[in-house]
């Protein structure tokens, strides 16, 4: 039942492509390659990163997290949150767990609201098709007032999320505090 | 393909040195990222299925009538609702937004259409919301679409 439930969604889209087969066979085709495209560079990236953040998960004490990407961090924090968010990694569902990871470690919500907006609006081989697509002075203006933006949102959501957390972050928060003293044990 | 390259790279080193140092923890770093991997699945069959469905149903050529049709206001409002919902790689979606402004659409709506389109994930929430939680998911994305559309207003007047 409960995997039934998990997967009720993507069964609920199996039924749209069946209706979209029969009523608009040709956007049922094209929706069906680009999902297969999609799929298959999933399968090629997800397993690697999700390796990755295992092994973040188990060798990066928490207090370094902490220290480099905290709520303490100031300006540096933001600087390495904006760097590790311009490099050339991928699409932004890869930085969905990324962050989660990075959260769970003791990373600010102000930081990782500036490290998933980098990822999607501010990548480098991202403004460089815009520059030729768009000129210089449409990226230049774009990125700085996408910047300043990002900023004000940070901020807005370091003060909204600690004064009302979400429930599913203390939960993992134990999680976390678990599998720690788990590595504890096997070192 | 360079992200690929990249990933595995970082992966390669990142085992290696894993390895070097503890085998039992390498393990736990493969369990760790198997349960993740497999509590992630399905929002990310749905992610697919979703950025799948709208690529198939507004192809380019749908965008450039739903946009081209109306100038002004109409259009930056249709123009950053289209690019809240898809998720459009940048090398379609940036030739797409050069031909529709020489085409002669506004800036204002093509800097809706372009922040919006890499701000704001309606496609991608279900994952967001898998691994952010709801709140988070939420206030980011409405947030984002918030300063999209002043963004789009101000290059509108600067440009």
């Amino acid at each position: 039942m409960s995997t039934v439930k998990k997967f009720a969604a993507p069964i609920v889209l199996l039924f749209v492509f069946a209706g979209l087969a029969i009523w608009l066979p040709d956007a049922a085709a094209r929706s069906a390659s680009v999902t297969w495209g999609y799929f298959k560079e999933m399968a090629l990236i997800m397993p690697p990163v999700f390796i990755l953040m295992g092994l973040l998960e188990v060798w990066v004490p928490k207090d370094k997290i902490q220290k480099w990407l905290g709520s303490g961090s100031g300006l540096k924090g933001a600087g390495i949150a904006l760097a590790l968010g311009t490099l050339p990694t991928g699409p932004l569902y890869v930085a969905f767990p990324m962050t989660a990871t990075l959260i769970r470690k003791g990373a600010s919500f102000f930081n990782m609201t500036i490290f998933l907006g980098a990822w999607a609006a501010l990548k480098i081989p991202q403004l460089m098709v815009e520059t030729k697509f768009l000129g210089i002075s449409f990226t230049l203006v774009r990125f700085s007032l996408t910047l300043m933006a990002l900023l004000l949102i940070g901020f807005v959501m370091e003060k909204v999320l600690r004064r009302y957390p979400d429930k599913a972050w203390i939960e993992s928060g134990e999680k976390q505090a678990v599998l720690e003293r788990l590595a504890q044990n096997t070192k | 393909m360079t992200a690929v390259i990249m990933i595995y790279a970082l992966l390669g080193v990142g085992l290696v040195a894993s390895l070097l140092k503890s085998r039992a923890r390498t393990a736990k770093a493969f369990k760790v990222a198997g349960k993740a991997l497999l509590k992630s699945a399905p929002s990310l069959l749905t992610v697919l299925g979703i950025v799948g469905l709208t690529l198939g149903i507004l192809t380019p050529e749908t965008i450039t009538r739903l946009v081209g049709a109306e100038a002004g206001f109409t259009a930056t409002i249709i123009a950053s609702v289209i690019g809240a919902i898809t998720l459009i790689p940048s090398l379609v979606a940036f030739p797409l937004a050069g031909s529709l402004l020489r085409s002669g659409a506004t800036v204002m709506t093509i800097s809706a259409f372009v922040t919006t389109l890499v701000m704001v994930g309606v496609v991608t929430a279900p994952m967001e919301v898998k691994e952010l939680g709801k709140r988070f998911a939420l206030l980011r994305n409405a947030l984002s679409l918030i300063a999209a559309l002043v963004i789009a207003g101000i290059m509108g007047v600067l440009l």
